[in-house]
């Protein structure tokens, strides 16, 4: 029988206002083995935390009980201090009575009612405690991240000007993500290309920075500091240490069909190419589905015309194994498919694009070399009409429930731009609200309003109707005015949702990092841990984690990266001591234990025995605790009871069993 | 005539850790409202429970268990939720025969981002529960006061 | 009308209109815009204020086709034509059952492609 404490946090009024913590204090004290019990108004300040601490030396606690918020807010900070007074920081258990109490009820008499029997499970709990010590293992020196756009760029070189080694795995031909594709960037109007490309290039020239382009991660194990990832580098059918760049290859390609993925289908590109330019690294690769080589076995011109002897036909998709101590997830975004929304007729008419196929036609590299010209004939449009929140802030099955941030001010960019460029253009904005949060933000719209005569009218469109003289018949509401416009227009954009590229479910699920319903990548806290994922070791940069701009995303960039660096900087990390355990005397070595282990923490040995006075030597399961993660599949499915979790035995939960329905 | 007692069940959620404890904890900090006859026991993993954990509740009075973990494929051990909703599959129909009725056991998915969903799965649990009324099956005698 | 109006055309609609964000996609999508003095986006404000009596006047309630081209875009799913129809509903009920449109003149008025929503509410609105 332990001696124990129990701490009741008033959390100023969180948990006072609506759980009587004095009776909770009076009422807990009667338990079995409660020496001691006392409330405070913040358990977790230092003064708390050393009432906590005295009441251990000086009533010689052998546990604590701290009545407080989650466990997964200040479980750390408890068993430190528990820690600091001399007790086994495993003596300490958490009694949710904020979260999952007096946050979500309203009567007193309930809520302390229902503290007290959370006080109870944990009392009841911290008597069958036992004195644990974490293990240590050693961290791998060498991260991963995972896409290359300007949120993966950023984290790595932040890690390696540490002195790291990162690797960047990014699944297109080249570095650069969606930021190469715009064209300027609000809300200073810089060109997008002529600060990214410094950033590609000091990535591609950093000794301690790898770069798998063309590549996707296969497949992911291990844990924490001791990641073993598996990297697919897909044959890209050129040699990247003979080719030169000199780009030939690309243009005598008698293949020219294929839509262009950077320019987002707008116009086409060859079979062998690279996505632009100022691609990194500058080295083609083959795209098999239109390759005349690959489908007939006739062609060959660029191997023909390749004085570097670079291209190989018979290059086969690699996998190569690496080992990582952190892993940081960059997928960032893509625009939603506009198919459901077929009162925009996006699918019906060419001169209905979405902003960021805007970006390439405004782009001097893009398909229309820069001229703002409808792509149905050429000719240059008089009358623009935006439209925002195309996708976004729906709560129907067809768009997002979110609002994707950054539609607002790229629209005013647009806007402002064309204004500049073409005075003799309208530019009609139809808007649900104008958000502009960020730096100089407002000011900026204010611009487009003000000094560039952007007609901006509060109301969404219903319709787009492509006219038979070639024109969009735009259909929308004034709310303001209380009028329905009907207007022509020359060319319509919409400001189409973002949402988190597509294959980042299946990264999340083999990283066993959690994702929500809108497949965006869960934070360990959102507001405190907001670059960290709930699982050890996997961190979040950029739009994968939710909607941001480019600031936002070089910030958060570079915060994944301290915490990727201030793991990396540690030689060795404690691991979790709730690991199994088998009993050598119950185990019959049946092997149950080891087929349902997913870290393959469990092996068999032949141990000697002593079975009520008979000696014997008996093939019995063994936990490696370096691998066990203490998930507890093992203990439950071991058919003889012999194993168990520690700091989650059989005897502790059922004792939560009894005080609960007690 | 005596007045009848409300009816105040006693109900016993496994949470795991990873995603729906979290999911439990963002119900509380979001304020979204569930009966105080929910008291929740945390577990690494769904797949941690025993059933003998769940036998055990019924005997000592518990009135209704529900089990909640990860969306499949999003478990944090990988493969435990697969565990967790076969085991209970069977184990339910089994109680089930036994004369503790199937709306008495869930198994939900919750992850550390649905709040809301958590909130709702309790209430609708609890309006079961209370609906199937008092459980008087499995109970140990010796338990009743 | 009253408070109590409003209250059970929340009822028979099923319909939450604080949901609504004020986007103006109804209005920016109705075909009978022009004929209507309360405009589909209205709708949901006179409901919440609870002047349901402006809206039972008014000339919207009986030019609204129930096309449901504003349920089919609503982003946020107030769908404000079914609001209108319950609205219509509630002045019927008021009104007694005096029909207009009996039951035997309906096989004549029928074509093939007549949505049966459109008899439902051909009903409500020729029954005054």
């Amino acid at each position: 029988m332990q001696r124990i404490g129990v701490f009741v946090c008033h959390c100023g009024s969180n948990i006072a206002a609506t759980v009587d913590v004095k009776r909770v204090v009076e009422t807990v004290k009667k338990e079995q083995g409660v020496v001691h019990a006392e409330d405070y108004p913040y358990m977790c300040s230092e003064a708390g935390q050393a009432l906590i601490a005295a009441a251990i030396k000086e009533k010689n606690l052998g546990g604590i009980v701290v009545c407080s918020c989650s466990p997964r807010m200040h479980e750390a900070t408890f068993r430190k201090a528990a820690e600091r007074a001399g007790l086994n920081p495993y003596m300490v258990e958490i009694a949710n009575i904020r979260e999952h109490c007096s946050w979500i009820h309203k009567d007193m008499e309930e809520a302390t009612e229902k503290a007290v029997i959370l006080a109870r499970a944990a009392i009841a709990k911290v008597h069958l405690n036992s004195h644990l010590q974490p293990g240590e293992s050693l961290v791998t020196k060498r991260a991963l991240v995972i896409g290359g756009g300007i949120a993966g760029i950023q984290t790595a070189l932040d890690i390696a000007e540490a002195g790291y080694e990162v690797d960047i795995v990014e699944k297109t031909p080249s570095i650069g993500g969606r930021m190469s594709q715009l064209d300027k960037t609000f809300p200073t109007l810089d060109c997008s290309a002529c600060i990214l490309t410094p950033k590609m290039v000091d990535a591609a020239a950093h000794e301690k920075i790898n770069l798998y382009t063309y590549s996707e991660v296969e497949s992911v194990s291990g844990f924490v500091g001791n990641f073993s990832v598996d990297i697919r580098k897909k044959a890209r059918f050129v040699d990247m240490n003979k080719c030169t760049g000199c780009g030939l290859c690309q243009e005598k390609c008698p293949s020219k069909k294929a839509k262009s993925e950077f320019n987002r289908g707008l116009n086409t590109r060859s079979a062998i190419y690279t996505p632009f330019a100022q691609a990194i690294p500058n080295v083609p690769v083959i795209d098999t589905e239109s390759c005349v080589k690959m489908k007939t076995g006739k062609c060959g011109l660029c191997e023909k015309v390749c004085q570097a002897g670079a291209i190989d036909y018979s290059q086969k998709d690699e996998i190569i194994t690496e080992k990582y101590g952190a892993i940081v997830v960059a997928t960032g975004f893509d625009t939603i498919n506009l198919d459901q929304y077929g009162e925009y007729a996006y699918n019906e008419s060419p001169d209905v694009i979405t902003s960021l196929e805007l970006e390439r036609v405004m782009n001097a590299a893009g398909p229309t070399k820069g001229h703002l010209e409808r792509l149905s004939d050429g000719k240059a449009p008089k009358e623009i009409v935006f439209i925002q929140c195309v996708g976004s802030r729906c709560d129907d099955h067809r768009g997002k429930p979110y609002c994707s941030k950054i539609c607002c001010m790229y629209t005013a960019k647009h806007a402002m731009l064309i204004r500049d460029k073409y005075p003799d253009v309208n530019v009609t904005v139809f808007y649900i609200d104008v958000r502009t949060p960020g730096k100089n933000f407002d000011e900026f719209y204010r611009r487009a309003v003000e000094e560039y005569g952007v007609n901006y009218i509060k109301g969404q469109v219903g319709k787009v109707v492509p006219q038979p003289d070639g024109s969009l018949l735009v259909q929308g509401s004034d709310l303001l005015d209380g009028k329905q416009i009907k207007m022509r227009a020359d060319m319509v954009v919409l400001a189409t949702a973002i949402e988190p590229e597509a294959g980042v479910r299946k990264i999340a699920t083999m990283l066993t990092a959690s994702i929500d319903t809108n497949n965006f990548l869960t934070e360990a806290h959102p507001k405190l841990r907001p670059v960290e994922s709930p699982t050890a070791g996997v961190f979040l940069s950029g739009v994968c984690q939710g909607p941001k701009d480019i600031p936002e995303t070089v910030s958060q960039a570079g915060a994944a990266a301290v915490k990727v660096i201030g793991l990396l900087a540690k030689d060795k990390l404690l691991t979790n001591p709730c690991t199994a355990e088998s009993d050598t005397l119950l185990c019959n070595g049946c092997s149950v234990c080891q087929n349902v282990c997913p870290y393959g923490a469990i092996g068999y040995e032949d141990k000697e025995v002593n079975d009520h006075g008979i000696r014997e030597t008996r093939r019995v399961a063994v936990v490696n605790s370096a691998l066990c993660q203490g998930c507890g599949a093992c203990t439950v499915a071991c058919p003889s009871g012999a194993m168990d979790l520690k700091g989650f035995s059989n005897r502790q939960i059922l004792a939560e069993v009894d005080a609960i329905c007690r | 005539m005596p007045v009848e007692k409300e009816f105040r069940p006693k109900i016993v959620a496994f949470c795991c850790n990873w995603c729906s404890y979290a999911g439990a904890d963002l119900a509380g900090s979001s304020r979204l409202g569930y009966p105080a006859d929910v008291k929740i026991i945390r577990v690494p993993c769904s797949c941690r429970v025993n059933p003998m954990f769940i036998l055990r509740a019924f005997e000592k009075g518990a009135d209704g268990v529900i089990l909640c973990g990860c969306h499949p494929g999003d478990c944090h051990y990988s493969t435990g939720n697969y565990y967790a909703r076969r085991r209970m599959t069977l184990l339910f129909s089994l109680l089930d025969y036994l004369g503790v009725e199937e709306g008495r056991t869930r198994v939900e998915w919750v992850s550390a981002a649905e709040g809301v969903k958590f909130s709702t799965v309790m209430n609708e649990f609890v309006d079961k529960i209370r609906s199937l009324g008092e459980n008087v099956r499995l109970g140990d005698l010796r338990c009743k006061n | 009308m009253s408070k109590h109006d409003a209250e059970m055309i929340r009822e028979i609609s099923g319909v939450n209109p604080l949901k609504c964000m004020k986007c103006g996609k109804c209005s920016a999508t109705c075909p009978a815009y022009d004929e209507m003095d309360i405009k589909p986006h209205q709708f949901v404000s006179y409901v919440l204020r609870g002047d349901i009596e402006a809206l039972a006047d008014s000339k919207s309630l009986w030019k609204c086709l129930s096309c449901f081209a504003c349920i089919e875009r609503c982003p946020r799913n107030v769908e404000p034509a079914k609001l209108i129809d319950a609205a219509r509903q509630a002045v019927i009920r008021q009104r007694g059952n005096e029909a207009d449109l009996s039951p035997d003149e309906i096989p004549a008025l029928l074509d093939e492609k007549t949505p049966q929503q459109l008899l439902v509410s051909a009903f409500r609105r020729y029954r005054r």
